[in-house]
């Protein structure tokens, strides 16, 4: 174990982490207004949207991350119609490109989650909300959209740290974050235990207050089921 | 465009297809370790030795917890360090280099079994305490209980939990491409590269992969169904 190059290697990794938040930030951001679109497609709109959504949902889940990255990446700039369009300014960047996968892999996932919950909101309490007359907007506004994100919370604090785990795939496009930086120093100085030590605890870290963080918004909105003091 | 992907000489129809089989193969193998890994960290973690609790504990908090990138990074470049250190404590001194499909098997092995730890744990705890009791009353010794009452009843209640194991193993998978072995998503990028079709041959990986997931959803289905042909159902 050399333990200076350990103590070296810590200020370099941690350099990495603003690139990995913004990475995860964005993709959880983008991905959660792409599952609530999914899901409501899925649950209340026309046959035609549902098998769509359905379709994109299957395929998101059913290959890896990292083909999603380099059919994107690698892919999309085959074509000289995405070349010649505005989008090639975002599409040639490395970090867009990761964005977009990570955003349309999330989506897909979290809408699942969503629609989950979505579908296990009592049905007394969407007839109780009928009978005081809601309209269909103010009850999915006020009954059913609060009760689902109660509901999905759990399994939405593991998809944010997947998402945590998944943004490293990101230095398969020479985006230099966490794991990039790691893998970087470990190919100069094949200190690869040390390196490994430490880019793992900031990602051990990252995800315990990630967790942390769920389970804080958790507690917040389940104020009924605390002990009343 | 189908030239690129048939199996002629100018094709990469066979390599795809090879590639294919050695995603299959890595997945199996790193599958089946993962079940030995894991039933050992469920039984240490089920047991009341806190040092045995506290390195199971560690394994899937770590593995878990840490890319799975990271994880197949450091047996790419230590895993031969690794095995030379453990061949050192057997007296064994020699050099021994690790090929990529082992390091494969082993990195994504290491990364399955954490996952089926905690599906095996929460399968065991599953089982209903009185059957046990019950087995014991009439006079099973520990193994014959583990035999009869205990595994055959685990192995239905973490059929659907090893599914998504089975899933997550197959996906990840690709990752190991980062070792140059031979399987779907390297063949691709070399495809990819040497053609300048990108979009083609990544497409095709994805539909290979899709494929698989998907062969192995109804695989499960038909094996949980097969499981639960003794449950009554409501």
């Amino acid at each position: 174990m050399n333990w200076e190059l350990m103590w070296d290697s810590v200020p370099t990794l941690l350099r990495g982490v603003p690139v990995t938040l913004e990475l995860v930030g964005l993709a959880l951001l983008f991905g959660a207004a792409v599952a609530f679109a999914v899901a409501l497609l899925r649950l209340y709109g026309n046959r035609v949207t549902e098998r769509l959504m359905a379709a994109y949902v299957f395929v998101f889940r059913g290959t890896p991350l990292l083909v999603q990255i380099f059919l994107i990446y690698y892919g999309m700039g085959q074509f000289e119609l995405v070349r010649s369009s505005f989008l090639w300014i975002y599409l040639r960047e490395p970090f867009w490109c990761a964005i977009l996968a990570l955003t349309l892999n999330t989506g897909a996932y979290t809408s699942e989650i969503l629609r989950g919950a979505i579908l296990s909101v009592p049905q007394g309490q969407i007839e109780a909300a009928r009978a005081c007359g809601m309209s269909r907007t103010l009850l999915f506004r006020r009954i059913v959209m609060p009760v689902a994100i109660r509901q999905m919370l759990p399994a939405y604090g593991n998809e944010v740290i997947l998402m945590v785990k998944a943004s490293s795939l990101a230095s398969t496009i020479t985006l230099l974050e966490i794991t990039g930086i790691a893998r970087k120093i470990i190919a100069q100085s094949f200190a690869v235990f040390e390196v490994f030590i430490v880019a793992g605890s900031i990602y051990l870290l990252l995800n315990f207050l990630a967790s942390r963080l769920i389970r804080y918004a958790e507690w917040r909105m389940t104020p009924y089921l605390r002990a009343r003091g | 465009m189908f030239e690129l992907l048939s199996f002629g000489p100018n094709g990469w129809g066979g390599q795809l297809l090879g590639g294919a089989a050695m995603t299959v193969a890595v997945s199996v193998s790193a599958f089946a370790f993962g079940l030995v890994f894991g039933s050992l960290g469920a039984s240490a973690k089920l047991s009341r030795n806190l040092a045995l609790t506290g390195v199971a504990e560690l394994y899937t908090t770590v593995v878990r917890g840490v890319p799975e990138l990271l994880v197949i990074y450091l047996l790419f470049f230590g895993g031969s360090g690794m095995v030379m250190a453990v061949g050192r404590v057997f007296g064994y001194d020699g050099y021994i280099e690790l090929n990529a499909f082992s390091i494969g098997v082993l990195a994504v092995g290491l990364i399955s079994g954490a996952y089926s730890t905690e599906v095996i744990r929460g399968a065991v705890q599953a089982v209903p305490h009185g059957q046990i009791e019950a087995a014991r009353a009439c006079g099973m010794s520990r193994w014959l209980i583990l035999r009869r009452i205990l595994v055959p009843q685990t192995l239905r209640y973490a059929l659907p939990g090893l599914g998504n194991v089975w899933q997550l193993t197959l996906k990840d998978t690709a990752l190991i491409s980062v070792t140059a072995l031979a399987e779907i998503m390297r063949v691709s990028h070399v495809a990819a590269g040497s053609t300048r079709q990108p979009f083609l041959f990544y497409t095709t990986a994805a539909v290979l992969y899709l494929l698989l997931t998907t062969v192995s959803t109804v695989a499960f289905e038909r094996a949980e169904r097969y499981a639960n042909r003794g449950v009554r159902r409501a």
